[in-house]
């Protein structure tokens, strides 16, 4: 039964839900788009816990609902004239409150204090035509009854945390006058001036060059050592989860093809999809004599899923014999090992024997 | 990726002191006030059926180098010769014949396709604007070009928004080289694309350079495609190759202090190399104004070995091992040019590198200082 609720996104009514399990507790998110060519299920069926002071990885291709899960927690599909078209159902738990079905002004008041975001693209999350200081001022004053001047010695000593030199007179210029580093370092201030619990970066390096990404993922990491907080890292380079996520979560068609801690995700995958991943990207560590091994194919369209496993299309073990289960049954994520999940139907000891005699050797 | 040893040995392209100055103008007459040194005195030659690659960060004026080599810039000084022939400033005219050998792959599979026109009608422009009749008509010749980059014959009247990414990559490249050139210039051509995708263009280009003998130069910044693909690299700085080596020395030694920045600050794709951290050397702020470059060596600034010999003089690019050019006074695993300068100040201290002078007064971005203070 789907009833529309108060915040205008259609919402599955689902009894009995019961107590959260991690700081952070997706279950079984959905989240829908109607358009004229038919429903777009960008998430479809998603669950991950994160505790505080763990950093979580999100990697998978453009299109696989990322981003979407990101905007999900933040609550940021609600808002707009086309929000009222969002289907979204499932559960979000953060520190024991729950987010789909709360009340838009509880998740406001959330939003920003204890949740906060940083965006891929720092030039067009941030306001063209107020200095950094006042965006960074508004966003501290939304949540705390003190005077500008209060505010304005915050964000000062916020930007001096994240690095920006001769904090006192950078707060008066506007966006432009930064660099692209110093744009996201200002985005990481205005992000962090609440003390946020749980921080979403989604892409927040892609944009930038490799030095400058060394520099950000090291404040991140700083930073989160400092505050405690919990981190959701979305990007589609590996080598940056490498670096800095405690766990990892693959994303395919909209839903989680495999889970699990960042060592077992490089070292002992357990989904085709992850191989493929690894496969197909080039080394900056070792010198390739081989080919690359891409996935053959493209990603698949959210409207027209295919069904059964969203991957079995470009899947080269799709035939394996997989005792009477067929395409068109849907994998459930299995636990193959302490919190490490994989959504596959071949059998665990045909998968693992597949990456260490095939796969492994060729990377 | 391999190819063939080379037929003859002149090399396919020779850049000697490529220079490509932006003017920039103000007031009322225009007049000129300055200009962005987008590329400043480079050499280098493309042997035959290698392919070279290019990296650096934004702004080194790697792309300005593409669009001069590819002549659809015109160079401010300097001398590009292709395959023997001088076209540093042939006319537009004047390279028309030349284009059938030398083509061109942009980075942007949405931009560098005309939406309004079919597959068929972006595929065979070359044979057109060529004039070149193909044996069985123009029509099948793009067909098996469409077939050959791994698309279906069947696409020759689709339109452009039609297909993916990935897809629209490969029929820039179909285009590139419907009149087998010799000679291609690929700039960023996969950092569009999806990481699986990626790797499929990636393949198509090798499988193409070894079937019809392509000379490539490939452009990116992204340092483990440039490995996966090069023989030969050339690593930019600010308008100047600081190193051009062959990949397996330039990956397992770089002498340039910068290119050994760069590489460490890529991540590795390893968990279990985190460890490893304490080597990384962590550049500090940004990439100086190409409008006003440090004196000396432009990296002179954010580099740990800066002496005052850098400050002072440019280093020139001097082959310090057999086949490897490097810039720098003070090189890594290579004797030191300048041995006992006395060090800058700003070269702080040994690893966790710093440069905390601001020197790019003409550039709206802001140089960043010194370590992050706790709060």
């Amino acid at each position: 039964m789907t009833e529309l609720s108060k915040t205008g996104a259609v919402v599955d009514e689902r009894p009995g839900t019961s107590e959260p399990r991690a700081f952070l507790d997706v279950r079984d998110l959905k989240v829908h788009f109607p358009t004229d060519d038919g429903l777009v299920k960008s998430v479809d069926g998603l669950s991950f816990q994160l505790e505080k002071g763990k950093t979580l990885g999100v990697v998978g291709e453009s299109g696989s609902g990322k981003s979407v899960t990101s905007l999900a927690i933040m609550g940021l599909h609600r808002l707009g004239a086309r929000g009222r078209h969002v289907r979204m159902s499932g559960e979000i738990w953060l520190d024991g409150k729950e987010l789909v079905n709360a009340d838009p002004d509880e998740v406001r008041r959330l939003r920003g204090r204890e949740m906060a975001m940083i965006f891929q693209d720092p030039l067009s999350a941030m306001h063209p035509y107020y200095t950094i200081g006042s965006q960074i001022v508004e966003a501290y004053r939304v949540h705390n009854k003190v005077s500008k001047q209060v505010a304005r010695r915050r964000a000062i000593e916020l930007l001096d945390r994240v690095g920006i030199p001769e904090p006192a007179k950078r707060v008066d210029a506007y966006p432009h006058e930064f660099s692209g580093g110093m744009r996201q370092r200002a985005m990481i201030a205005m992000a962090l001036v609440n003390n946020p619990e749980l921080l979403i970066a989604d892409e927040p390096t892609t944009a930038l060059d490799v030095t400058v990404q060394a520099q950000i993922l090291d404040l991140i990491r700083d930073l989160q050592k400092e505050f405690g907080s919990a981190v959701v890292i979305i990007t589609h380079d590996l080598g940056v989860v490498a670096e800095i996520a405690d766990d990892i979560l693959v994303m395919y068609g909209g839903r989680c093809v495999e889970r699990g801690p960042v060592d077992k995700l490089f070292y002992e995958p357990q989904h085709p999809y992850t191989w493929g991943l690894l496969g197909s990207m080039p080394r900056i560590d070792r010198e390739q004599t081989d080919r690359l091994i891409p996935v053959k194919g493209q990603p698949p369209s959210l409207i027209n899923v295919p069904s059964g496993c969203a991957f079995n299309p470009r899947c080269p073990y799709a035939d394996v014999p997989k005792g009477g289960i067929t395409r068109t049954e849907r994998p459930e994520l299995r636990e193959v090992a302490s919190g490490h999940f994989s959504a596959c139907h071949m059998a665990q000891e045909e998968r693992t024997r597949i990456w260490t005699e095939e796969i492994a050797p060729k990377l | 990726m391999t190819n063939e040893p080379t037929r003859t040995n002149d090399p396919l392209l020779k850049v000697e002191g490529l220079v490509k100055h932006f003017p920039i103008k103000k007031g009322l007459l225009q007049r000129q006030s300055g200009a962005v040194k987008a590329v400043d005195g480079i050499d280098f030659e493309v042997r035959r059926g290698e392919t070279l690659g290019v990296v650096g960060e934004s702004g080194c004026g790697k792309s300005t180098m593409g669009r001069l080599i590819t002549r659809l810039l015109e160079p401010s000084g300097g001398r590009i010769e292709f395959d023997g022939t001088d076209i540093t400033h042939l006319s537009t005219g004047g390279m028309r014949p030349l284009r059938r050998d030398i083509q061109m792959i942009f980075q942007d599979p949405y931009g560098s396709l005309n939406p309004r026109h079919t597959i068929g009608s972006i595929v065979s422009a070359p044979f057109r604007l060529q004039g070149v009749e193909p044996e069985g008509g123009v029509k099948k010749e793009v067909q098996g070009l469409l077939e050959r980059v791994g698309l279906s014959p069947e696409h020759y009247n689709r339109y452009p928004h039609e297909f993916s990414g990935g897809q629209r990559q490969r029929i820039g490249i179909a285009r590139a080289l419907a009149l087998k050139p010799r000679l291609v210039v690929a700039d960023e051509p996969v950092s569009a694309l999806d990481v699986s995708i990626q790797a499929q263009v990636v393949n198509l280009m090798d499988d193409l350079q070894d079937e019809l003998g392509l000379t490539y130069v490939i452009i990116a910044h992204d340092l483990s495609v440039i490995r996966h693909v090069s023989d030969r690299i050339a690593v930019m700085y600010l308008g100047k190759i600081v190193e051009l080596a062959d990949r397996t020395s330039l990956y397992q030694a770089p002498m340039h202090p910068y290119t050994k920045a760069l590489m460490s600050a890529v991540p590795v794709p390893d968990p279990r190399r985190r460890g490893a951290k304490s080597e990384r050397i962590l550049l500090k702020g940004d990439v100086p104004s190409p409008i006003a470059p440090p004196s000396g060596c432009r990296f002179h600034t954010r580099c740990w070995k800066a002496t005052e010999i850098c400050r002072a003089q440019e280093p020139p690019l001097l082959e310090l091992a057999p086949g490897r050019r490097v810039a720098c006074h003070h090189p890594e695993n290579a004797p030191d040019q300048a041995p006992g300068d006395p060090a800058l100040a700003s070269a702080g201290e040994a690893i966790e590198v710093v440069d905390a002078t601001p020197k790019t007064a003409a550039s709206p971005a802001v140089p960043e200082g010194p370590a992050p203070k706790k709060l």
